[in-house]
């Protein structure tokens, strides 16, 4: 076994040009899979963590047709006293101008409450969040986000600063943390914006477009209660009010978010994956060409081998291992060229914080794969040479 | 050793049945150096690859060292060509990308020896005919001659029951030719069973005993009668 390997290696490196050029459809096909399928994989754990950070156990609720019995503050209350639900808060946004001192901007105003923030993982920096009285008052306070407070006001210590949106006066009450989801994916996803919160009420007040008719909320499950039953339960409810009318209203949820993300890049890499593996087989031909050549090449030497006494199983064996370990040389280099190509990509991506680490997965598949091939390819011409007759072998080339 | 009774082998070319052999005969007893000398086209060898178990009779019984050859399967004989027979060719028939060394040792890995046993049979091999300080050296780099010793080093390694040469000294000088009968006759003086295979008359006489084959019948030659 031993000595097969070594004559595998001689057989190979005496012919180094061909044995390279025959590997190139394995390498090329080897790097493809592992490549493709890890930038997959990459990118789509980078989209699950943005989608994580919107929040974890988040159900959004948007109500297109109330049926002439709108959900107002006292039903959002109502909701709150479930066990299932851990928090509430109704949402309306809408583009206004911001104005400090002379500076203007255009702002996202989000009407809420102040159970919103939980509900979306923000963490305050400073000053503090929106009060039940602030909505019961229509108080014109707002929490703004770090953005807001660095390219409008200036600096994010603002609290008890003045702003006004579209022309009404509001009081900084709070400045939100900087998340971690200022990554640049977030950023691309309209992360980056100038966001103000105000009370619920206010909002109503502020823009013709919001009344008092709450037309969308968030939810969050309560602790030790998964999205999905609560998602259920408000799925209930808000059938029986709406006439049992499935279109009167919309849920999501991000485990939605996230169980669509997997599917897409599952289909992505079993896509990429197949092709890449096709382009494997043919790798794979390539290498069962140059080792019906080889045996022709060396039908004497196969008559020598035969006449001082190999077994069909002894040139059958040399053969086959010859093509294994010419397949798998090619599949490490192949490994080899994919994990510096990654790290080059990694490097150059550093700062839109993608990691594109190898897949350990697509690793063991494309080696058990390339071991495959040189089996399946490298039994037809390893068996053609076991089978030639000593005699018609060693009068070959004469 | 050998003893061959009535052996018949036919080929078939197109509609054409040639007698490649023709109820050929044969006895060759252990130590013996027998010469077997025939034009071509005689047959000589057709039966040189019977003898040497690389093909088979189409009828008669052949036994080599007491055993029927007849009804062994291709790996068997495979065995048997690696264990008792030692091949000594025309052509050298050594491989070019093996060292001198690799060449002999090459049927001892097909014996599954150890290596510290096939290190020591590849150098006593060697030693017997003086080219130890060749070992390293590719088949290329060797001359006739030289190639021709390592062959048959080769085909001693294995301590075979026969030696099989078939005109060993086709493709040599003379004076090498000289070289390698003169190894011949050694190896036949430490007890090894030579046959060889020839068309020389020259090379024919230097055999304790000659047989001629002609048009696929074996005869016993005296010295006279030698083709």
């Amino acid at each position: 076994m031993i000595q097969s390997f070594k004559m595998a290696l001689k057989s190979i490196s005496g012919n180094k040009m061909r044995s390279f050029l025959t590997m190139l459809g394995i390498i090329i096909g080897v790097m493809a899979l592992v490549i493709l399928v890890s930038l997959v994989s990459g990118t789509t754990s980078s989209v699950t963590d943005t989608i994580n950070k919107l929040g974890s156990n988040l159900v959004g609720v948007s109500v297109q047709n109330d049926y002439g019995n709108p959900i107002r503050k006292e039903d959002l209350d109502d909701l709150m006293k479930r066990p299932e639900i851990g928090a509430v808060a109704p949402i309306a946004n809408g583009s206004m101008t911001g104005k400090y001192n002379t500076t203007s901007k255009t702002v996202t105003v989000y009407g809420t409450n102040g159970q919103y923030f939980g509900i979306r993982n923000y963490d305050l920096m400073i000053g503090r969040l929106l009060k039940d009285s602030d909505y019961d008052n229509h108080t014109n306070v707002c929490v703004v986000n770090s953005t807001l407070a660095q390219e409008l006001v200036g600096f994010t210590g603002c609290v008890n600063e003045e702003i006004t949106l579209n022309g009404t006066k509001f009081t900084i009450i709070g400045v939100l943390k900087e998340n971690n989801e200022q990554s640049s994916l977030t950023a691309l996803m309209g992360g980056g914006n100038l966001e103000a919160y105000i009370p619920y009420s206010t909002h109503v007040r502020l823009s013709t477009d919001t009344s008092i008719n709450i037309k969308a909320f968030y939810i969050s499950a309560a602790k030790d209660v998964p999205t999905e039953t609560t998602k259920n339960l408000v799925n209930r409810l808000m059938l029986e009010r709406f006439n049992y009318d499935e279109d009167a209203f919309n849920i999501q949820s991000t485990d939605m978010l996230e169980d669509a993300m997997g599917n897409i890049t599952a289909i992505l890499s079993i896509l990429l994956g197949g092709i890449a593996g096709i382009s494997l087989v043919v790798g794979g031909i390539g290498i069962m060409n140059i080792m019906l050549v080889t045996v022709t090449e060396r039908t004497r030497e196969i008559g020598i081998r035969k006449a001082i006494g190999a077994s069909r199983g002894a040139i059958l064996r040399q053969f086959l291992i010859e093509a294994i370990v010419l397949c798998m040389i090619g599949c490490a280099i192949g490994i080899f060229l994919s994990w510096s190509f990654l790290r080059l990509v990694s490097v150059i991506t550093a700062s839109l914080d993608l990691s594109f680490n190898m897949n350990g997965a697509v690793v063991i598949v494309a080696v058990s794969f390339c071991f495959f091939i040189g089996v399946v390819f490298g039994l037809y011409p390893a068996n053609k040479a076991a089978k030639m007759k000593p005699i018609d072998a060693l009068h070959y080339s004469e | 050793m050998i003893t061959m009774k009535d052996i018949c082998k036919t080929y078939r070319i197109g509609t054409e049945v040639v007698h490649a052999l023709d109820h050929a005969t044969l006895e060759v007893y252990d130590g013996e150096f027998v010469s077997i000398i025939g034009p071509s086209g005689s047959g000589k060898s057709t039966l040189m690859n019977i003898i040497g178990c690389l093909d088979i009779a189409d009828e008669g019984e052949y036994l080599l060292d007491g055993i029927p050859i007849e009804d062994y399967s291709e790996n068997e004989l495979a065995t048997v060509r690696n264990k008792k027979i030692g091949f000594v060719f025309q052509s050298f028939n050594l491989i070019n990308k093996l060292t001198a060394a690799e060449n002999v040792e090459l049927p001892l890995i097909y014996q599954k020896l150890k290596k510290s046993e096939r290190k020591a049979r590849v150098k006593a091999a060697l030693e017997k005919v003086d080219l130890l300080k060749r070992a390293e050296h590719f088949p290329t780099e060797l001359s006739g001659g030289q190639q021709q010793r390592v062959a048959i080093a080769r085909a001693i390694a294995t301590h075979p029951s026969l030696i099989l040469a078939d005109e060993p000294t086709g493709n040599l000088d003379s004076k090498t030719s000289k070289e390698i009968m003169d190894i011949f006759h050694d190896l036949n003086r430490q007890g090894n069973t030579i046959v060889l295979i020839t068309h020389d008359r020259n090379v024919a006489m230097q055999a304790k005993r000659a047989i001629n084959i002609l048009d696929g019948r074996v005869t016993e030659a005296t010295d006279d009668s030698i083709i």
